[in-house]
């Protein structure tokens, strides 16, 4: 059912979807289904039973990992099978980073640094000799990969590096010095992506580097609040001497390359929370059935109910858009080929085309994670804070999911950044439509009533008009700064959180519906579609106020508000306390997490 | 060798295990259906022997077409090829009868497979195959190696071990020991992707022979409160054991 997506990148603001365009997780084939069994089952015998490890910086126990993780074939899912990989479609190797990914964020974080910004640039950029040179190494595990981006004082400014490759005189080779920090793998890295500026270019170039080439030194591994058996160095280079041919892409190209492999890092970062999620939920549900106050399982009591209820309602509706964009990201690049690309160049336009989703996702995923292992260890009490339970773990590993990829911040700006520039460069129609919300909010509001007999009629009736509301804000702010909005941090942002609310709220209810046209039982994840819907309804009027008050004045400012307050209105009899028991009277009754 | 492992396709061993409401059958809603730990231990030590003797491994299963996932995950661990016999595994006898004259026709050297199944744990298909087919038959094998058509097998007895000889072919039936729970194989993901190249052949059923007819399923009654008797009060706990309990 891999149905090809006409929805492209962004444009889910402005069109509506139909169930039938989204692929759902119950969509997965037989063969998809059993790579994700054996990798959980690789997880359930070789890491979940000795999470302590990672704790003690056990980095030789995460490179062992690794190691195995080759053999069973898991770090070359994506790489085609001329390259030594298994050339499975890249919702395939979602899957694969999802399941690996749950029991602890420093194999999560080696296998992402890996397989993500390791393997990639050179996949998606590198030359024939570059490739059959390094991926087949790469794909097995033979060799272990580290991406060199960051420094001291080139974060999320990453283009500002001061790191420099200077051509020797006879161009045969590259002299690259700099120091670069905060490399995850690097203590057991073979290979490095490096960037560096040469000469006075105005982006940074990617180069191939080997570990063994002199003049690369590490700084001591850091001292980390969580992912602790994660290697992350500060490396050194000092007139580290590369061959020309070892330039990656094109001279000056290297940014492009930074933020392709980052947008594939995003999106992959989704996937990498679900299962940590699922874990944390099924730990959480078999505590609270166990841990008996007041003569009964603290699962039975109204509060832990609630907070069970949310964290599954937010993994499942993670896991819905992650899902979602992935499968689009696939057909994107398949359809990118039927039209005569190459296959390297179709993977990379098809991931662009879906960088806006891709940084929704790695927003929403960390926040959700996040809240999950927080709740996680709430529902612990005093043992959530004890090391000897695995929340403790959990909570510290989840917070960098927040940080790298992109900050939270730097990918909310990125998300309407990105939307805004592809309007201007006429690739999506937003000023049509919201030249007519614009319109809509002069007239009379309408007293239709959404067809009571169509599924989901409410829902799809207040995600029309969140979508409306989305518009409504970001085309006044940008009516009133023009471009110069990009300096309107703070107004992006809250704009962000709407798109954010409405792709996932979208996600979630074509899922609801998907799941209903196979014929199967929808019930409690209509539920907790719901309860979604309910919560994103306020987040997005919340922060439509915020963006609204920030910019709006006077008459301009009511008319908004106005606007705001008809577009987040909604119709529903949700008993939102009866809906949360239901949903998480069934975690309580399979004791794990089960959606 | 041509070695055959039947393998059953049972429940997960965390499943939640409910029944249909009319309790004639399990309810399979939610339920992840896997390969018979027992099997996999089996299957693990035929693909030892092909590795190191040489031969093949074919793996069988009684069941409906539901069963295929477990087979294919059978094929992407290592097996050669499958059969599926299409039909109910309604009893032990019912199984057993299929798998004869698939046995008998193919000339198999070698019939190993896990001692019982998890989910209804008959014990009863080793044996039944071993006597219907005539041939020598080694229960509860913790160890065998083979050599010059004759295998060497250990065998787990009440208080110890037994080491008996049995001439091929033969049946056997294992458990954890034939090879350990480390030695079980995670399918990689290449094995996984030729498992679907791998030959599946259904064959049809042969044989009606049912012994037995499930008709109603229940489970065991929930544990009653536990009652506390004072440690000095004997005749209470005596007129509790007599009287309600009828356990004196």
């Amino acid at each position: 059912m891999n149905q090809e997506s006409n929805v492209k990148g962004g444009e889910f603001i402005i069109k509506e979807t139909q169930a039938n365009q989204v692929f759902i997780p119950e969509e997965f084939s037989e063969e998809q289904t059993m790579m994700a069994q054996a990798t959980t089952e690789f997880v359930d015998r070789e890491v979940w039973p000795n999470k302590h490890r990672f704790e003690k910086k056990d980095y030789a126990f995460t490179l062992s990992l690794l190691k195995q993780t080759g053999e069973l074939g898991l770090l070359g899912i994506y790489v085609p099978e001329q390259y030594g990989g298994l050339g499975m479609g890249f919702n395939t190797s979602m899957l694969v980073c999802d399941r690996i990914s749950g029991a602890t964020g420093s194999l999560s974080t080696a296998y992402g640094a890996h397989t993500g910004i390791g393997i990639l640039p050179i996949l998606l950029y590198g030359n024939e000799e570059q490739k059959l040179k390094y991926l087949p190494k790469l794909a097995s595990g033979e060799w272990i990969g580290a991406y060199c981006l960051t420094e001291p004082g080139a974060g999320s400014d990453a283009n500002s590096g001061k790191t420099k490759a200077v051509p020797s005189s006879d161009g045969k080779s590259f002299s690259i010095t700099g120091q670069k920090m905060w490399i995850s793998n690097a203590g057991y890295a073979d290979l490095f992506i490096v960037f560096a500026r040469i000469e006075e270019d105005k982006n940074i170039t990617g180069f191939i580097v080997e570990k063994g080439t002199a003049g690369i030194s590490m700084g001591e591994e850091e001292d980390k609040m969580g992912i602790k058996a994660s290697s992350t160095r500060q490396v050194f280079f000092n007139d580290v001497v590369v061959p020309a041919e070892n330039l990656l892409g094109e001279r000056n190209g290297g940014f492009k390359i930074a933020m392709n492999a980052l947008n594939v890092g995003r999106i992959k970062l989704a996937a990498a929370c679900l299962d940590a999620n699922r874990r944390i939920i099924t730990e959480s549900v078999n505590y609270a059935n166990n841990r008996h106050q007041f003569n009964q399982p603290i699962a039975q009591f109204g509060a832990i109910k609630q907070k069970l209820a949310r964290m599954a309602m937010k993994h499942w509706i993670s896991e819905t858009a992650t899902y979602r964009a992935g499968q689009d990201i696939e057909n994107q690049i398949a359809s990118f080929e039927a039209q005569g690309l190459s296959p390297q160049q179709a993977k990379l336009k098809g991931v662009e085309e879906y960088a806006i989703e891709c940084a929704i996702l790695k927003v929403h995923a960390s926040e959700a994670a996040s809240y999950i292992a927080d709740e996680g260890v709430q529902i612990f009490g005093g043992m959530g804070y004890s090391a000897d339970a695995k929340m403790e773990s959990a909570y510290r590993d989840v917070r960098i999911a927040r940080i790298y990829e992109g900050t939270n911040e730097i990918n909310r700006m990125l998300t309407v950044g990105m939307m805004l520039k592809k309007a201007m460069k006429g690739e999506l129609n937003l000023i049509g439509p919201a030249m007519s919300v614009g319109k809509e909010l002069m007239e009379i509001p309408s007293f239709d009533l959404p067809d009571a007999d169509t599924l989901f009629a409410e829902e799809k009736d207040s995600l029309k008009n969140l979508k409306k509301a989305f518009l409504m804000v970001a085309g006044k702010a940008v009516e009133k700064f023009g471009m110069h909005v990009e300096e309107e941090q703070e107004i992006l942002m809250a704009a962000a959180d709407m798109l954010m609310e409405i792709y996932h709220l979208e996600s979630g209810i074509l899922r609801a519906e998907k799941i209903m046209a196979m014929g199967k039982d929808a019930s409690l994840q209509t539920d907790m579609l719901r309860l979604f819907w309910l919560e994103a309804v306020e987040k997005i009027a919340s922060a439509g106020r915020e963006a609204i008050y920030s910019f709006a004045e006077g008459d301009e400012q009511t008319v908004m508000l106005m606007g705001l307050k008809r577009f987040t209105k909604i119709r529903h009899n949700i008993n939102v306390k009866d809906v949360r028991r239901r949903v998480a009277d069934k975690l309580i009754a399979e004791n794990k997490y089960c959606f | 060798m041509k070695i055959l492992v039947c393998i059953s396709h049972v429940p997960d061993t965390t499943s939640k295990i409910q029944f249909t409401s009319d309790g004639k059958s399990l309810d399979t809603t939610g339920i992840q259906f896997v390969i018979n730990p027992y099997d996999e231990f089996a299957l693990t030590r035929a693909l030892w022997f092909k590795e190191k003797e040489g031969g093949s491994v074919t793996v069988v299963n009684v069941g409906k077409a539901n069963t295929e996932p477990t087979l294919r995950k059978a094929l992407a661990i290592g097996a050669d090829d499958a059969i599926r016999i299409d039909a109910e595994p309604t009893d032990g006898f019912a199984v057993a009868s299929e798998l004869i004259s698939l046995i008998a026709t193919e000339k198999y050297d070698l019939v190993i497979m896990g001692r019982e199944s998890i989910d209804y744990n008959g014990t009863q298909v080793p044996g039944m195959v071993a006597a219907l087919l005539d041939w020598p038959f080694v229960n509860a094998c913790v160890g065998m190696e083979v050599e010059g058509g004759v295998a060497t097998c250990i065998r787990e007895i009440d208080g110890g071990k037994e080491t008996v000889k049995a001439s091929l072919p033969m049946i056997v039936a294992g458990q954890k020991g034939l090879v350990e729970e480390k030695d079980l194989r995670i399918p990689n993901m290449r094995g996984i992707m030729t498992a679907r190249t791998k030959p599946l052949k259904v064959i049809p059923s042969i044989s009606n022979e049912v012994a037995t007819e499930a008709i109603k399923f229940e489970r065991p009654a929930g544990k009653q409160a536990c009652k506390m008797v004072s440690s000095d009060d004997v005749k209470a706990l005596v007129d509790l054991l007599h009287n309600e309990a009828k356990a004196i």
